[in-house]
């Protein structure tokens, strides 16, 4: 099921979510081949950073909670992982953080050069003290931070990462599409949440907050990409607890160009590419209609 | 709190220490009273509430207990290794795939250092008609020396103090001029690990090895513990001779926490040096 995203043909509507799986060359290939459409690398930062002490990710069967804190290499210290991908024949999505507009204009200048098909600026993730979640709570800063990168490439097409925490997250896609985002990614993990074991009577997580995911946030995820279609004109990959084709059909009637899945990769294997996919194929085959036809088709 | 069922639960499970048990100078074993099912070679991530959580594998099961043995090498198992009677700690698993046991005669288990832990419970359901070789660095480490009196094990250490001096490896080239085995699992170092999947290779025997990297959720999600395409936590441990030789990673490479890849002897100081700080 052949799919174009800003130009780019992908074999499938699905893309593997950051944080999930991305840590090398290898096993994004081996995502790919699993019938990924679209794979994303593990957020790149400005400095090596070990992210948090575990537990990290907890799984509660109806989803996860996770605090992994943004762990990264740094951007100038991935050579091996760069020219491996060079010699890529599948597309991928860099995801990139920083703390400050300038760490971000930093980090997108660096990595546009190694021509990954996308970069996704991560303005939405809740784990870390100072990154994300303090851009994608405010229209303005969004802005801020999308202007400057696209300012400075305009070469590699820019996603933006939104989180469901935003008070109106349709304005905020619109602040991302003003300042020059090519595409919208919704959502990033929803919270924080936490988890307190009770005979220790300690929060679960070494960072005692959580991002949650899976199957138990996908209402919230289907509301965003709703209110995001509505608010602009940009395409949108739209996640957040997608695990079947079902789910996936609901998140493209809600406005979503390509679904991601993350958490799904613990329930169904990282098979659930494949799965989804044949999925997706074979309810519109009974129904008789295309993906276009249903994009944004409960508006 | 006690004798509680642990199936496929991914939230830590809180258990009490029963009993500890000093093994060698350097090995303590945390017994609780619970039942677990497991397969030998799986693993589980233990939580010390407020400090970190590891993978450990269990050393000792039966109806209503099982062990782990810790090594106190570093931060972590420092504090298991000093563990009382009546203090509680988070049990998530088992994770992973565990060895292939299909039955069958002329069987060798490898085992370095701490790497007999995981290789106990195996042994255990192997029964007496196996060859063991183990090694450690000297004759007060080789753990669990006096568990199996009916195995005659064959034994090395580093310093000659017990056994051959020198390493499994030569061990294991002896057995095989004698028994042609039909499987050799393993479990130890991973330069150890390299070494015997090269002398199986070399003789035309399958063999099975245990392979460690550092793990975040232990069930194939975040992607830490890769070695090439495969998840240690969730494709492995455990990785039989065919998966083996598509691995290049192994005995070259690991990624650190941060996601960083290190040529495997980086990584290895980099434990210790995690472990110390």
């Amino acid at each position: 099921m052949h799919v174009n995203f800003l130009g780019k043909e992908l074999i499938s509507p699905t893309v593997l979510a950051s944080g999930i799986l991305g840590n090398n060359f290898d096993i994004l290939q081996r995502v790919h081949e699993s019938g990924c459409g679209l794979v994303t690398m593990k957020s790149i930062g400005p400095a090596p950073r070990d992210g948090h002490n575990n537990p990290t990710v907890i799984d509660l069967g109806h989803g996860m909670i996770n605090a992994v804190g943004l762990p990264s290499p740094g951007y100038l210290h991935m050579e091996k992982e760069w020219a491996a991908l060079d010699n890529r024949n599948f597309p991928i999505i860099a995801s990139i953080y920083g703390a400050s507009v300038d760490e971000f204009q930093r980090v997108a200048d660096y990595v546009s050069d190694k021509k990954p098909d996308f970069i996704e600026l991560n303005i939405s993730c809740p784990n870390s003290e100072k990154h994300g979640m303090l851009f994608g709570t405010s229209a303005t800063a969004s802005f801020d931070v999308v202007n400057a990168v696209k300012k400075m490439i305009n070469t590699t097409p820019l996603i933006a990462k939104l989180t469901p925490q935003a008070l109106d997250i349709g304005e905020i896609a619109k602040a991302c599409e003003d300042a020059g985002a090519d595409a919208i990614c919704a959502i990033n993990t929803l919270g924080p949440g936490m988890l307190i074991d009770i005979e220790s009577r300690t929060p679960i997580l070494d960072f005692k907050k959580g991002g949650l995911s899976g199957p138990m946030i996908r209402p919230v995820a289907v509301r965003c990409v709703y209110d995001i279609f509505k608010a602009t004109r940009r395409p949108i990959i739209g996640l957040g607890g997608i695990t079947t084709g079902a789910d996936a059909i609901e998140m493209i009637m809600a406005g979503a160009t390509l679904v991601g899945m993350g958490s799904a990769v613990t329930y169904r294997g990282i098979e659930v590419f494949k799965q989804v996919t044949n999925e997706i194929d074979q309810w519109l085959d009974d129904h008789g209609c295309t993906l276009e036809e249903i994009r944004g088709a409960a508006h | 709190m006690d004798n509680k069922n642990l199936t496929v639960e991914k939230k830590p499970v809180m258990f009490r220490v029963a009993r500890t048990k000093r093994e060698t100078p350097d090995h303590v074993t945390l017994s609780f009273n619970g039942n677990i099912q497991f397969r030998p070679g799986q693993f589980v991530m233990l939580w010390i509430p407020g400090l970190d959580e590891k993978p450990y594998t269990i050393s000792y099961h039966g109806s209503d207990f099982f062990g782990i043995t810790v090594e106190a090498k570093g931060r972590f198992s420092k504090k298991a290794a000093l563990m009382k009677e009546g203090d509680l700690l988070g049990i998530r698993g088992p994770f992973g795939n565990g060895f292939n046991t299909a039955p069958m005669d002329r069987v060798c288990v490898v085992a370095g250092g701490c790497g007999t832990a995981p290789v106990a419970p195996l042994i255990d359901m192997l029964g007496n008609d196996i060859t063991l070789i183990q090694g450690a660095r000297s004759k007060d480490l080789l753990l669990f020396r006096d568990r199996y009196p009916s195995l005659n094990g064959q034994y090395c250490t580093d310093d000659g103090s017990f056994g051959h001096k020198g390493f499994v490896t030569e061990l294991l080239e002896q057995a095989i001029s004698r028994t042609p085995f039909n499987m050799v699992y393993a479990c130890g170092p991973e330069i150890m690990m390299k070494r015997v999947f090269d002398i199986c290779e070399k003789q035309n025997i399958p063999c099975q090895v245990s392979l460690e990297r550092y793990m975040r959720c232990g069930f194939g999600a975040c992607g830490a513990c890769v070695c090439g395409a495969e998840r240690v936590c969730i494709d492995g441990p455990v990785f039989n001779s065919e998966k083996l030789r598509q691995m290049k990673d192994f005995n070259q490479s690991a990624l650190l926490k941060s996601g960083a890849e290190v040529l495997l002897s980086t990584y290895a100081s980099w434990r210790c040096g995690e472990n110390i700080a």
